[in-house]
Parts: C-alpha cells; sequence; structure tokens
C-alpha cells in the first residue's frame, strides 16, 4: 500500500488513528456524541472535551483485530484526567474479554492532568495494571510515541511496560519534563529552553540508541504503520522473573556506565557513532544502519 | 466560561449527514460536533466558550455560518477555548463539509 506521507507529529489523534487502521474499521467507543467530558474541568470553569482527549475503540490492521487509545495532545496536554483514564483503562479490560491481536496505545501525553491530580494518579496505576493483564493474558501492548507532548510522567511508565514502543525523532519519552527537572532542580541541571538539548536527552533518537524505544521511524503515520506490523511479527519477550531481574541488571549496569554523561552526544559515541555531533541531522535509515553497526561492533 | 443556544434559519441541509467531531480544544482554537437535529429549516447551536462576553461576535459568525450553508436541520455543539472569528469560521466550514461528504 503505497499512502501520501502524512505528518504523525503533526495530525490529530482522530487522524493518527484514521491514517494507522485499515479503511472504513474503526469502531469508536464512548464517543464524543456521548458527551463524556471532565466533570472536573468543568468545575474549575475551564474548557472541556466531548470525547476528554482520548478516542479509544476497536479497529483492523492488515485485517487483524486491534483495540486501540489514542490521545490528543493538543486538549490539555493530552493529560490523564478521571474520565481520559477510565477510557483507556476500560479498554485494557475489555481487551481481556474480547483478545485482539494487540492493544495500541497511540501516546501524547505530559501525564497527569493536575486539575483533577488524584483521580489521574489512581487512573494510571489502574492503566499500568491493565497493561500488565492484557500482557499476561497474552495480548501484546505496543505504544507509539510521535506526538508534540511525547510520553512523559505516567504515560512514560506505562510506554516502558509495553511490549514494543515505536518512537519518530520528534517524540519525546522520560518521566519528568524538561520543565519540571528545571524547576526542581535549576537550569544548571536542566535548561528546558534548549530544545536541541532537550530533544538529545528525550528523543526518539537517544530512546533508541538506549534500546528503550523497539523502533525508530520517520515522522510518518504510514512508517508507523509499518512499523506497527513488523512489531506484531516479532516474539513478545518473555517476562518471567529471571527476564526482570535480568532487565533490572542491564538498567544498574547503563547507569553506572553513563553516570557521567551530560548530554545525548556522548551516549552516541559510546554507541560507536563516528560523529555524535552530526546524529540530530541523520535520516532515521542512516541513523538506524549506523547504530547495528556500532552494536555488531561490539558498543554499548 | 460562557454557555449560550443560538437558532438560525437556514436552507435544509443535504440528506445523509454524518454526525462528526472537528477540531482540538486547545488554546485559540475549538471543536465543533455535527449531529442531525430538528425542524430541517433550523441550525442549532450550543457554544461553550472560554471567552467571556462575546455573544454578539458568534451570533454575527455563527449567522454568517448559517447563511452560506445549507445548515437546516443541524445540531452543532461548540467546545472553545478562545478561537478568533476567522478560525470558528474555518472550522464550521470544514466541519460542515466533513459532515455532509464534500463542499456545497
Amino acid at each position: 500500500m503505497t499512502l501520501r506521507r502524512v505528518s504523525y507529529f503533526e495530525a490529530s489523534a482522530r487522524a493518527r488513528v484514521a491514517g494507522l487502521m485499515d479503511p472504513g474499521s474503526v469502531l469508536e467507543w464512548c464517543p464524543p456524541q456521548q458527551r463524556h467530558s471532565s466533570p472536573h474541568l468543568a468545575l474549575l470553569d475551564a474548557p472541556v472535551a466531548f470525547d476528554d482527549g482520548v478516542m479509544v475503540g476497536s479497529a483492523r490492521l492488515d485485517g487483524m483485530p486491534l483495540l486501540f487509545a489514542a490521545q490528543e495532545g493538543r486538549f490539555n496536554g493530552g493529560a490523564v484526567g478521571e474520565v481520559h483514564g477510565a477510557k483507556i483503562c476500560g479498554l485494557l479490560r475489555r481487551a481481556l474479554r474480547e483478545r485482539p491481536r494487540a492493544v495500541l496505545l497511540l501516546v501524547d501525553s505530559g501525564g497527569v492532568r493536575l486539575h483533577e491530580a488524584n483521580a489521574g494518579l489512581i487512573a494510571i496505576s489502574e492503566i499500568m495494571r491493565g497493561v500488565l493483564a492484557a500482557q499476561a493474558a497474552g495480548i501484546p501492548v505496543i505504544a507509539l510515541i510521535g506526538g508534540s507532548c511525547g510520553a512523559f510522567g505516567g504515560m512514560g511508565i506505562v510506554s516502558r511496560l509495553c511490549d514494543a514502543l515505536i518512537m519518530s525523532e520528534e517524540g519525546r519519552l522520560g518521566l519528568s519534563g524538561p520543565e519540571v527537572i528545571e524547576t526542581v532542580q535549576g537550569v544548571e541541571e536542566f535548561d528546558s529552553r534548549d530544545r536541541a538539548l532537550v530533544w538529545r536527552v528525550t528523543g526518539g533518537k537517544l530512546r533508541r540508541a538506549l534500546g528503550e524505544a523497539s523502533d525508530l521511524v520517520g515522522d510518518d503515520v504510514g512508517a508507523f504503520r509499518a512499523a506497527t506490523l513488523a512489531a506484531l511479527a516479532r516474539p513478545s519477550e518473555v517476562r518471567d522473573l529471571e527476564r526482570l531481574l535480568a532487565n533490572q541488571q542491564a538498567l544498574e549496569t547503563r547507569r553506572q556506565h553513563f553516570a557521567e554523561a551530560r548530554d545525548g552526544l556522548e551516549i552516541w559515541r559510546a554507541c560507536g557513532f563516528a560523529e555524535p555531533e552530526a546524529v540530530p541531522m541523520l535520516a532515521v535509515d542512516d541513523f538506524n544502519r549506523q547504530l547495528a553497526a556500532g552494536q555488531a561492533g561490539g558498543s554499548i | 466560561m460562557e454557555k449560550f443556544n443560538l437558532e438560525f434559519d437556514s436552507p435544509p441541509s443535504p440528506v445523509g449527514v454524518r454526525s462528526t467531531l472537528c477540531g482540538v480544544v486547545s488554546s485559540g482554537n475549538l471543536e465543533v460536533l455535527v449531529e442531525a437535529g430538528e425542524p430541517s429549516h433550523v441550525c442549532r447551536v450550543e457554544v461553550n466558550t472560554s471567552a467571556v462576553g462575546f455573544r454578539d461576535i458568534w451570533q454575527a459568525v455563527l449567522a454568517d455560518f448559517a447563511a452560506s450553508h445549507a445548515a437546516g436541520g443541524l445540531s452543532l455543539a461548540i467546545n472553545d477555548a478562545g478561537a478568533t472569528p476567522a478560525v470558528v469560521g474555518l472550522r464550521l466550514a470544514q466541519a460542515f463539509e466533513t459532515s455532509t461528504g464534500g463542499p456545497t
């Protein structure tokens, strides 16, 4: 299938779903016509959205039945409130009953919605439990990150629980966002206005180099679709205790190895990139090729 | 927030209107939910806007939309976060086109 290139970054959540899934296959649950808006935002006299910033439903991808949730980053930064979280949580629970081929999470979120933070935090923990329950039932959960808000806070954790994590360079992944780090630790620790630094530290290329993202794709809805299909063709990682302990050990080793690193540049150098300064400008294919070559050459 | 309901006479919309949501509630933007309504020569609009005190301008922009489109029998619901009149006009035209399957 050849498709006109559609920027994943620029597209709305609804446009991403329309571009990713098989045409005519999307069935939305709790659609905007049902007006499941946030009661908390209304109480605070703030604007609400008819879908509370997330679209959930079922669809087909190359004929395979999937469930999906797509967060709209432009509504309150894709932040998770009570209704928003309940829709994603309900989707994951329904997956246990419907047993789709996979659940896709189109993450575009700064984390918990501060207007309704307690409800949002509970929702995040329920979503995490829902992801683990789906995986335990043999249903892979795949995160797609390529929107303007990236995946931060609780949604960053949720993304890292997933079986595959597909990112574009424009996508970002982290726990505390750049402005939070600067506010808490000072501008010497992290200058959130230095956009190049922010992307070198949280962006898709660094996350792929560290192995946190399983795939790096171009900013194109069609590329995300192709990578999702490729991820579904791979066997999911077995998550027994032995594997979890090995992952924990690998994280500890990585933390020690990069203890002095202050920038993505140092990590790219350690990954075997000959010209770390040129990495931000590398096309995705060249980046993936050089990363694979560095890994084959024994670099971390 | 300010909420109000407005009604405008408008020629009956084409048959087979699809309920659609257009736009996103973000700063300077709005979402428009189009649904089938009654009666067939009236366009009903429910506005929920963060910009208080602009009802007269909404009235003018929506009247212009209802006059230039066959929007009778449509029910529009709007969540607005301070969109300018030009953005509102374009979003309404987009919502109309998407829900009726093409420009008129």
